[in-house]
Order: C-alpha cells, then sequence, then structure tokens
C-alpha cells in the first residue's frame, strides 16, 4: 500500500483580512489565496489607473549569508550579480545544467555578505533543496519564506500611498532599488524592506516585513490609499496585469522544460563573465538559436487564447502552443503567451497566426509586449 | 443569492423560463453561477440554428481566467442568440435573470420540462 501524504494547505498572515473583505478564496500552490475582492476586472482597471493592494506572502524568502554568499548567487543564477551594490536587485533564473528553468527569481543585495533571494511559492520546497544541495562557497542559507509577509502595492498613486506610512523619502529610490529599514521603525518590524518593483507593468512597491505586522502594514495602506480609491486586488488580477505587460509566470511560460534564452530572457543571462549552472548549455543553444522563441499576440477575431491552444499558421500548420492566455481588461480582447518555431516568418511582429482550440480557431497577430501600450 | 420562485433550473446552474403556450423557453445561467465564473467577457454561441439534444453543448461561457461548456437543459431547435451579449457581456453579471439570458429554444418535448428543478430544489443544491 503507498501512504498518502496530507498536504497541509497554508494561510498567509492576512488570511483573517481577506475573509473580512469579501474576498473569494482559492488554493494556490499550497496556499489559501484571495482570487478575488471586487472582481477581476474592477482590481485590475483599479492598478492600471489609481493602486492596488495585493498580499503575495506566499512567496518564498531565502536568506544568503557568510563570507561565500556572492559566490554562492553567482554560481547559482544567470544574472550578473556584480552588478549589484547594497540597496539594488536584479530579476534572475537559476537553471539545471541543461540550461531549463529551476524557478525565477529577485536577487536583492542587503550587504556584501547578505543577499535576499525571492523565489515562487510553489517551487520553495524544490528551490531550497536545490540551493543546498548546489553550496559550494558554503553560504548560510535560511528559508525564512514563513517569517516574511510581503505586500504589494501597485500603480501610478502607489509611491503616494506608501510615502503617507512611512518618513523615508521613497521620491529617490529607483525602480529595481530598495531601502531596507531600521528594526523597530516601521510598524514594530524587525524586518522591514520598501522595494521599488512589481509585477503588474505599473510603478509600483513592494514591501517585506515581518508575518506578524502584516494586519498592521495592510490596514494603515488601506486607510492611506482611501483617497486614491485603492482597491484589494487578488491572484487574478495580478495574472491579467502581468499578463498585459507580457511578463512570464513560472509553471505556463517558464519552466523546467524550458531554457531562458527561448523564453526571450536573453538579457538577463550572462554568457560572457565568469560560470553559472546551466550556462554550458546555454552558449550551446545561444550558437545553434533555441529552436523555438516565446511570441506574444494579441486577438484580431473574437475569442480568448487559452494555455494550451495550438497555435497555427495562417495556412493551419500547427507551429506552437499557449503557455497564458486571457481577455485582457483594457484592450478588451484576447491577450497571450505561447512558444512558437524559431522562424521569421512565424516570430516577427505582425505576423498573422490562428489560435485553435476543441475544433474551433480564431485569429491572432503577432505582438510584442505590453499589450495594454499598443 | 437570487433564485427566482416562477423559474425553472438544472444542476448545471441554469434557468428556464417557460413561455405561457410552453413551447419555447428562455434560458440564462444563475445568479451563484455568474457570481462563481466572475467577470463574464465572451459568450460562443455553437448551435444557432441548430436542432440540439437535451444535455448536449450549446456553446461556451468565458470569463476572464476560465471557460465552462454551456448545456441545453431541454431538447430543442436553438432559435436565437441573445445578441446583446455580443458587447455587453457582462449582461450576464449584472442581469442574470433579464437582460442576461442566453439562449431561445424552441422546444421538441415540452414534456421534460416536468424533469427541471424548482426554485426550492435548486436552492438546496446550491446550499450544499
Amino acid at each position: 500500500m503507498t501512504e498518502k501524504k496530507a498536504i497541509k494547505i497554508k494561510r498567509t498572515p492576512l488570511f483573517d483580512t481577506h475573509v473580512g473583505l469579501g474576498a473569494r478564496m482559492t488554493t494556490f500552490a499550497g496556499f489559501e489565496m484571495p482570487i478575488q475582492y471586487s472582481g477581476i476586472i474592477d482590481e485590475h482597471h483599479a492598478v492600471r489607473n489609481a493602486v492596488g493592494l495585493f498580499d503575495v506572502s506566499h512567496m518564498g524568502e531565502v536568506m544568503v549569508t557568510g563570507p561565500g554568499a556572492f559566490e554562492f548567487v553567482q554560481q547559482l543564477v544567470s544574472n550578473d550579480v556584480t552588478r549589484l551594490i547594497d540597496g539594488k536587485a536584479l530579476y534572475t533564473v537559476m537553471c539545471t545544467p541543461q540550461g531549463g528553468v529551476v524557478d525565477d527569481l529577485l536577487v536583492y543585495r542587503l550587504a556584501a555578505q547578505r543577499y535576499l533571494l525571492v523565489i515562487n511559492a510553489s517551487n520553495i520546497g524544490e528551490d531550497y533543496k536545490w540551493m543546498m544541495s548546489h553550496n559550494p562557497s558554503d553560504a548560510v542559507l535560511e528559508n525564512i519564506s514563513d517569517q516574511l509577509a510581503l505586500i504589494a502595492v501597485q500603480g501610478p498613486r502607489s509611491f503616494d500611498v506608501v510615502q503617507k506610512i512611512t518618513d523615508e523619502p521613497l521620491g529617490s529610490l529607483d525602480f529595481y532599488h530598495f531601502m531596507e529599514l531600521k528594526p523597530d521603525t516601521f510598524f514594530t518590524c524587525q524586518t522591514a524592506i520598501l522595494s521599488h518593483t512589481g509585477y503588474t507593468g505599473e510603478r509600483g512597491l513592494e514591501i517585506y516585513c515581518d508575518a506578524d505586522r502584516a494586519p498592521a502594514v495592510w490596514n494603515a495602506l488601506m486607510e492611506a490609499g482611501a483617497e486614491y480609491n485603492i482597491k484589494p486586488a487578488g491572484l487574478g488580477a495580478r495574472d491579467t496585469l502581468r499578463l498585459e505587460s507580457g511578463f512570464c509566470l513560472y509553471g505556463n511560460d517558464l519552466g523546467l522544460e524550458t531554457n531562458p534564452l527561448e523564453a526571450g530572457l536573453g538579457w538577463l543571462t550572462r554568457l560572457d563573465t565568469g560560470d553559472f549552472i546551466g550556462r554550458d548549455a546555454l552558449l550551446k543553444i545561444k550558437e545553434t538559436g533555441p529552436a523555438r522563441r516565446l511570441v506574444g499576440f494579441v486577438s484580431t477575431e473574437r475569442g480568448i487564447p487559452r494555455q494550451g491552444s495550438e497555435i497555427q499558421s495562417e495556412d493551419g500548420k500547427v507551429i506552437g502552443s499557449v503557455t497564458s492566455g486571457s481577455q485582457s481588461p483594457v484592450l478588451s480582447k484576447g491577450i497571450g503567451l505561447g512558444y512558437v518555431l524559431n522562424k521569421p516568418e512565424f516570430t516577427a511582429v505582425g505576423t498573422p497566426v490562428r489560435i485553435a482550440s476543441r475544433g474551433r480557431s480564431f485569429l491572432a497577430k503577432v505582438t510584442r509586449p505590453p499589450f495594454h501600450r499598443t | 443569492m437570487s433564485i427566482p420562485k416562477d423559474l425553472r433550473y438544472t444542476t448545471d446552474h441554469e434557468w428556464i423560463r417557460v413561455s405561457d403556450d410552453g413551447s419555447t423557453c428562455k434560458v440564462g445561467i444563475t445568479h451563484f453561477a455568474q457570481s462563481e465564473l466572475g467577470d463574464i467577457v465572451y459568450l460562443e454561441i455553437d448551435a444557432l440554428d441548430e436542432d440540439v439534444a437535451k444535455d448536449d453543448p450549446f456553446g461556451t461561457i468565458e470569463a476572464v481566467k476560465t471557460v465552462s461548456e454551456l448545456f441545453m437543459p431541454l431538447s430543442g431547435h436553438v432559435d436565437e442568440f441573445n445578441e446583446v451579449l455580443d458587447d455587453n457581456p457582462e449582461l450576464v453579471n449584472t442581469d442574470p435573470y433579464g437582460e442576461g439570458w442566453i439562449i431561445l429554444i424552441q422546444l421538441s418535448d415540452p414534456a421534460q420540462v416536468e424533469e427541471l428543478l424548482d426554485a426550492e430544489a435548486y436552492a438546496k443544491i446550491v446550499a450544499t
């Protein structure tokens, strides 16, 4: 007999807050998360036009410290960590020796020997194991995912809102820069980071704070944002916002079977400066060119691309498949990402393609994201 | 959760309003169904002007994130699609029992109406 493992569904420190706000909850990556509050489209527009508030505390965090910290991170990820200074972050991926993507992540340099790695909720366990087994410089790794909450404040009014709850001057915080606040200076948090980052394509901040202080921070943000009609936003809007912006989602557009070059992430893959796991494989792929390529597309006929639908050439040959698809709330049209054969006649912007599923198909046009600004 | 007494229902969360003479019916999805699906953005009716048997699919309804099939609550000919929904699919959310009706069926076997749920029976399904 096989033994069945009971999977414990986790809650973020803001679970009761979401229920109190009337959120529809769903299980995602092992967490009970809000999928929507007022409605995906309403929340989406709030973020594009004013400001929205997301609980993304399900994201994982690993603290890397010690004399081996830099060397560990540099060999782990594809991007060049020497580019970081204290207070700066970068987006990157970590790969298998074959070049497959183990996860996409943010690397924060807190100090020369202290880095924070922010990983996808669905990968926390596997990522941490991967890191522990690829640690030649004996860096000290600590999975602090349960100790930290993460609240994203996103939208053109985001800085106005957050500035009301901190005296730190946010105006000088450039994109992909952050400030680590001193203990007991932000809602009595021992750890608090204000980061100019996000996953929506709008100006925004992400706030890392002590898990038990998250409800206080959330409520202060809701109150501070009231004058801008701030809205709590769920994972539904988070997904439509990232897709309109053309950002990859691990599990859809990225995975062990995809490499960063075909995913269009060559810009975060340093192939000429120093070794990292997967570099040799990626060099080979770069030489020959990837066999397929991630492209964006917008429906030109009625129809919404859905994950798993076929992508066909205009004359009906299968050239790939959709990895993410949705209705764009801004365009009121279908949008999507998918891999197609890496040939200019399929990947060039403006190429007509057919999106097909269940015996039906409709036309779309290869388009470079962000879709909502086209 | 609104469940009008004068309508009939299916376990697929569709409502049916049978005409006074019993020959046709309008079909939509219930308040509960639209609330579960979220913002409706697109409807595609495959079976317009076709005869379709009870329980067979007649089209799909798409929310932002999901696609669901729509099933015939009764056998008949799909006479009409509420074309207002082409440009205003959100009416299915805002007025599911009124402006948000989806198709009109010419019934081929009106006796099947007796197999449908009444409001009380449907309310029990939603409650569980």
